[in-house]
């Protein structure tokens, strides 16, 4: 496809590009055909099919075009060559980057005038920069493969949501819960699985987050079954509630200030900021453990870290726990902010995304993901008009930034341990691991 | 009561067929390329979609033979999904081979989501049904009023699969190609120095892969009649369930594999409780693997240090 050889006249490259152009017209015809051309109508006795030539017609020409631009931007590319100048100014770029997010990150519920739903926003985007940094502990730095992250996510948010719903625990009391129960789970996960490496590891952690789901389902007297838990009680600051009806025991009440709902969704923005802020700084502090070195170095090369006496079991065991314990915390703060849970919110497309951001983000990379999460959660829910369209756009999304940056967003990484000078390594030299 | 084991059997193997095909499509490019094609799964369900959409053309025109027009479905599914295959390789995972091993993954999780969200903006979110093509079946025995029952359509299946992988079988083991995939499955960069046109091989692999799922997608339109955008999802994790219970890599493993979990289902379903079968597969899965880490007629790797 993306031929390297520069096109020599213009001629050439334009019977090159209408060959290429008329094949992949050839395919979307094939393709949109069954689909956009034809659609099917249920009627009283069976089906009808109903025809939509010019819907067709828009979709064989917007793939051509889609085709015709692809050519002249890799066309362009070979010319200029300057993905390595490019990468030299993101990298000095990141400087300012990370505490520029960090400010507009805090200041965000402050500025004035800013409506409930952008603060809302805020907290969905940060429980998944939150999600993406504890996964980042598994794939990214142990370099294991999970497919079921959102297995822990899940037992956080029902660790909580059962503790409230029968013995009427609260959020402060059950966050530390959730954590440890989620960590647990964590354990269970990886005993079957300390053997397993690739594909393997992958089917293996995906059934354990499809198993989590169905039991959750299933399991009607104990957690409702696909109706859910309700009624899921909201953090408060230090005893005091947010009901909107004010008076004593209110946050409002106390502080002498109207009721605002505002004021729920800021406490939520800062409580999960903080956690988000929590499980970056342990885990940039543990990859200077002997237990982060030993989850790097166990991504690195499985085989010489047995030869160098690292003991593998408990690298990965404690990869596993720590990832899930901050997947149970964002569960159990996820059950706080909404109220309301049930089986729906921990399909595999939770994992998938989660796993996307990381990927995205440049797996490793902290700030990567947290741009990642900013990129692939806020746009979309910006663009909630677009309803029934967004996940198809979401896919393509997903698929044309991967083709596009495979390294994802951050392609450099900051080595853990260095002698003198930490100087900013290509992602190229680090590996993937094989678990 | 043996009869209503039997029935369990016949039911449990007919359900394994249609996995078992998914199966040798995710075990056919994991063996070549190495990577999870996760949109192999929904590549069944246009499968399945082609096949509905050809047989109500087939009946607006009035035309009542459906075995016919089930076979007329099951080409033209077979063509358009290879062409879905080639276009999916091509555009979503030959700009990535050779790269960082989890991108293509995303890259696949991304495509399958494109996918389905294709079908249900332009196919419409409801469950399509058409009435069962070929009807009936007979009577193999009978024990204290329990019929054990072996529809035409069962027969069908069995018997479509069983050809289909016979035609596969003879291309992976008697032709160049199959030659050449075999191969690249061993080494590619050897097979590329020695003459084999990999990207054309791998193309051609993705083509028939995807061929077979569209069998798999008609089998099972045929059999179940309802189908909506969302089957893909779980027919493929089962299939890629099956791939690794039967070692990936390996052709006859996914088979195997396939067979199994279909009768863990059926079995599962008859004897215990239907809510909790998937619990029942993944958790055997699990435990399979931890007494075999590479399935059952997987070969261990060999890392070479």
């Amino acid at each position: 496809m993306s031929d390297a050889v520069p096109a020599v006249s213009g001629r050439d490259t334009l019977i090159r590009y209408l060959r290429d152009a008329g094949g992949v017209g050839i395919l979307a015809l094939a393709i949109f055909v069954p689909f956009i051309g034809l659609r099917l109508h249920g009627h009283m006795n069976g089906l009808a099919l109903g025809y939509r030539p010019k819907l067709l017609a828009i979709g064989v020409v917007l793939a051509v075009l889609a085709r015709v631009l692809v050519l002249i931007w890799q066309d362009r590319r070979v010319h200029q060559g300057r993905a390595a100048w490019r990468a030299a100014r993101i990298a000095s770029a990141g400087k300012y980057v990370t505490p520029l997010l960090l400010g507009f990150a805090v200041l965000l519920p402050l500025v004035p005038g800013i409506a409930n739903f952008y603060i809302d926003l805020g907290v969905l985007v940060m429980t998944y920069v939150m999600l993406g940094w504890g996964l980042n502990i598994v794939v990214g730095l142990a370099g294991l493969l999970d497919l079921g992250y959102v297995a822990f996510y899940a037992v956080g948010a029902y660790s909580f949501a059962l503790l409230a719903h029968y013995y009427h625990f609260t959020f402060w009391e059950c966050l530390p819960l959730s954590g440890l129960f989620a960590a647990l789970w964590g354990v269970c996960l990886g005993f079957p699985v300390l053997r397993l490496r690739g594909d393997y590891l992958a089917i293996v952690t995906l059934a354990f987050g499809e198993i989590i789901r169905l039991v959750i389902t299933n399991w009607i007297s104990l957690t409702g079954g696909p109706n859910g838990i309700y009624n899921i009680p909201h953090p408060t600051f230090f005893g005091l509630n947010f009901n909107l009806g004010g008076g004593a025991g209110t946050f409002s009440g106390f502080f002498g200030i109207d009721p605002d709902p505002k004021q729920l969704t800021t406490y939520l923005y800062y409580i999960i900021f903080f956690l988000a802020l929590l499980t970056n700084w342990v885990t940039l502090r543990l990859r200077r453990l002997p237990m982060g070195r030993a989850w790097e170095a166990l991504r690195e090369d499985e085989i010489a870290c047995r030869s160098l006496g690292i003991n593998v079991r408990n690298t990965k065991l404690t990869a596993f726990a720590i990832g899930a314990m901050f997947g149970g915390f964002a569960g159990c703060f996820f059950a706080t902010r909404q109220n309301f849970i049930s089986p729906d919110s921990f399909t595999f497309i939770e994992s998938a995304t989660v796993l996307a951001i990381v990927v995205l983000g440049g797996a490793g990379s902290q700030l990567g993901v947290a741009l990642a999460a900013v990129v692939m959660i806020g746009i979309p829910a910006l663009l909630q008009d677009l309803s029934i369209y967004r996940m198809l756009f979401f896919g393509l999304a997903l698929v044309i930034m991967m083709v596009v940056r495979p390294r994802g967003f951050v392609s450099t990484r900051t080595p853990s341990i260095a002698l003198g000078r930490r100087k900013l390594i290509s992602s190229e030299l680090i590996s993937e691991g094989h678990g | 009561m043996i009869a209503y084991a039997l029935q369990q059997l016949i039911n449990g193997i007919t359900l394994g067929m249609v996995y078992g095909l998914i199966a040798v499509g995710y075990t056919m490019v994991y063996g070549i390329i190495g990577m999870i094609n996760f949109a192999h799964g929904d590549v069944f369900m246009v499968g399945a979609y082609v096949g509905i959409i050809v047989l109500t053309a087939f009946s607006g025109m009035g035309i009542a033979a459906v075995p016919v027009g089930l076979l007329v479905a099951l080409l033209v599914s077979v063509v358009l999904c290879g062409v879905y295959g080639f276009t999916i390789e091509r555009a979503a995972y030959r700009p990535l081979r050779g790269s960082f091993r989890l991108a293509p993954l995303i890259s696949a999780i991304g495509m399958s989501i494109l996918l389905e969200n294709f079908v249900q903006t332009s196919q419409g979110a409801k469950d399509r049904a058409i009435p069962e093509p070929i009807p009936g079946g007979f009577k193999i025995m009978q024990q204290h009023g329990f019929v054990v029952q072996m529809s035409y359509m069962q027969i069908a299946i069995i018997v479509t699969t069983l050809v289909t992988l016979g035609i596969f079988t003879y291309i992976v083991t008697k032709t160049p190609l199959g030659r050449a995939m075999r191969a690249i499955e061993q080494d590619a960069k050897m097979a590329a120095l020695l003459g084999v046109n990999t990207n054309r091989v791998i193309s051609l692999t993705f083509v028939i892969g995807s061929a077979l799922a569209a069998v798999a997608g008609i089998m099972f339109l045929s059999y179940y009649g309802v189908i909506n955008f969302f089957i893909g999802f779980n027919a493929g994790i089962k299939a890629f369930t099956a791939a690794v219970l039967g070692g990936i890599g390996s052709l006859p493993g996914a088979v195997l594999g396939g067979l199994l979990i279909g009768l863990i289902e059926a079995f599962w379903s008859g004897y215990a409780t239907i809510a909790y079968k998937d619990v029942a597969v993944y958790s055997i899965l699990a435990i399979v693997l931890m007494f075999m880490p590479t399935g059952l007629l997987g070969r261990a790797d060999i890392e070479k240090v």
